[in-house]
């Protein structure tokens, strides 16, 4: 369904020298499979995310959506195509309601399907729909908000950056359930969801760990579990250890 | 005397109304009241100065009444200056749609100035809601200038939204209010202008009376090559509350300039002001984009949004 072919992306850093975010990504995500992308703080995934929809350009390499190669489609093409991406951090809006966000979102859909979509991320559409998507929210309602609406677009490749982000342990719950119901097996569909989150990996039928901008590790999450666990944390021992002797020695 | 087609376009644009409404309206077209009708607790008559307008009186104690009073200018090149007084009396409670509407097709200058005077009584609730509206292919200017006098006395509130949809060339805006005691007025403005539009609006709310409060909150988008100045003036004279909001989202070559001002005469006076000018976030954008709307649509939405 969706193939990522050599992908290198760069950005230009303060001191105006480039740097490499990704570096030679090459990944394939098949229908019905839940794809589950983790790795340490700015690794790249949500970057990875970003040149998936458009948001950010690649520098190198070819995205292919179904056959198709999608490298040079805007970002509303790409939607157009059904590929649908729930942000890390949602931007908020003055003056748009929840309500009309979701109509954007689903634009032919019933509005009981929109109600009904809110309620299941927990949220009542009576106190919800005509609200603000502006700041009077908090993270973890605009995390949930966020969900409902990518969850309503359907979309054919459907990407979850942190759903659980700010999310209360009940919420993830039920995000757990909506996300393995609605694309788990589904022929039609990808999911992937970005997470750090030891409730929601496992139910991914594949782990990709992403480091440095790169694939370091790929498998079921019995498999990479381990692997993540103790890389992440030795990294983060001997990174402060680093930070720490090099701040006595400054002393 | 039959309303054309343009007639109610523009009475639907300013008013919301698909036809004349009920109960007490003034429809003043071209410079006539071509429908009056006032109720029984509402009455509208010609003025007892002789000047071109109205007065509107509501008895004391009505309840959840409301009263259309919208003009329009259909006739190219139309000038005129209007007067209209409000008179809202003690306890009375109601709702006040004004607007204006001007059409002009031809390379004159249509203009209508509007001078209202409105005071609200003891303890009167007032909401006034005001729309103008510019149509028409012709080179010549559509103006509006508004004028308008507050009084509010003991205990009164209202609350005046006053919004410019589109095709407004030039208007000059002038707000003067008085709160008194325990009194609270919150002005709300809507601005969009576009081309090469101007548009000033200077409101100075005066809080005399003691816990008197009053709030101006605006929201302006100023397109294209179209120019804006916003000054909001605060004067606390006593113990007393006042905050000012004006927030703008600029593009294209567009100019805003926005002026909050705060006078406080009294240590027991608490005013604040917010100010942002800004051009619309481009996260925001790439949200609305990544939903499957164009870049012009997600403009769109965006602006009508922030100015609902
Ligand atoms: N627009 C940008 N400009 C500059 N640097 C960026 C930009 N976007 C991402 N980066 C950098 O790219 C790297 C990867 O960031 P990214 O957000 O993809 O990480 P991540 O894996 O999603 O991290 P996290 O787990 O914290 O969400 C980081 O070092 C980040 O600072
Ligand atoms: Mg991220």
């Amino acid at each position: 369904m969706l193939k990522l072919e050599d992908i290198w992306m760069q950005v230009e850093s303060e001191n105006g020298e480039n740097r490499e975010i990704l570096r030679g990504i090459n990944l394939e995500f098949n229908t019905g499979k839940l794809y589950g992308i983790t790795g340490p703080n700015g690794g790249g995934k949500t970057s990875l995310a970003k040149v998936i929809m458009g948001i950010y350009k690649h520098t190198k390499g070819r995205i292919f959506l179904n056959g198709e190669d999608i490298s040079h489609l805007s970002i509303t093409e790409r939607a157009q195509r059904g590929i649908g991406y729930g942000f890390q951090q949602p931007p908020r809006f003055k003056g748009l309601t929840i309500g009309d966000m979701l109509a954007i979102a689903a634009p032919d859909a019933d509005p009981k399907r929109r109600r009904l979509q809110l309620r299941a991320v927990g949220l009542c559409p009576e106190d919800y729909l005509d609200r603000d998507l502006g700041p009077g929210l908090s993270g973890g309602e605009m995390k949930r908000i966020e969900m409902a609406q990518l969850l309503l677009r359907d979309c054919k490749v459907s990407i979850f950056d942190e759903p659980e982000a700010g999310v209360d342990l009940w919420t993830i719950q039920k995000l757990i359930a909506l996300i393995e119901g609605g694309y788990k097996h589904n022929p039609d569909k990808v999911a992937i969801i970005i997470s750090h989150n030891e409730n929601i990996l496992p139910i991914c039928d594949e782990i990709i760990v992403l480091e440095d901008g790169m694939v370091t590790d790929r498998g079921t999450a019995n498999q990479v579990w381990h692997l993540i666990r103790d890389d992440i944390e030795c990294k983060v021992r001997t990174r402060c250890q680093g930070d720490l002797e090099y701040e006595i020695d400054q002393y | 005397m039959k309303l054309t087609n343009i007639d109610m376009n523009m009475l639907q644009a300013v008013t919301d109304l698909k036809k004349v409404p009920d109960g007490a309206v003034n429809i003043r077209l071209n410079g006539e009241a071509v429908v009056r009708s006032s109720s029984p607790n509402i009455e509208i008559r010609s003025r007892t100065d002789g000047r071109p307008g109205f007065e509107v009186e509501v008895k004391a104690g009505t309840r959840g009444e409301k009263v259309h009073v919208p003009v329009l200018v259909t006739q190219d090149a139309y000038k005129e200056k209007v007067y209209n007084t409000f008179i809202i009396n003690e306890d009375a409670e109601v709702e006040i749609i004004a607007g204006c509407g001007i059409h002009n097709s031809c390379g004159a200058d249509s203009q209508h100035d509007g001078i209202h005077t409105i005071i609200v009584k003891e303890n009167a609730r007032m909401r006034y809601v005001e729309k103008h509206y510019g149509e028409g292919s012709g080179s010549g200017k559509r103006v509006l200038n508004p004028h308008t006098e507050v009084i509010m006395e003991k205990g009164a509130s209202a609350e005046m939204e006053m919004v410019q949809i589109e095709g407004v060339d030039d208007t000059r805006r002038t707000t003067v209010a008085h709160v008194g005691e325990k009194a609270n007025l919150k002005i709300i403005e809507r601005l969009l202008t576009q081309g090469q539009q101007e548009a000033e609006s200077d409101i100075e709310i005066v809080i005399a009376g003691q816990y008197g409060n009053a709030q101006i909150l605006s929201r302006s988008v100023a397109q294209q090559k179209s120019q804006q100045v916003f000054r909001a003036a605060l004067i606390g004279k006593t113990a007393c509350t006042g905050h000012v909001e004006c927030d703008s989202i600029i593009m294209g070559q567009a100019r805003i300039q926005s002026i909050p001002q705060l006078d406080a005469e009294d240590a027991e006076a608490v005013l604040t002001h917010e100010a942002a000018i800004g051009k619309i976030a481009g996260e925001q954008l790439i949200k609305l984009m990544s939903m499957g709307l164009t870049e012009q649509e997600a403009i769109d939405l965006i602006i009508e949004g922030f100015l609902r």
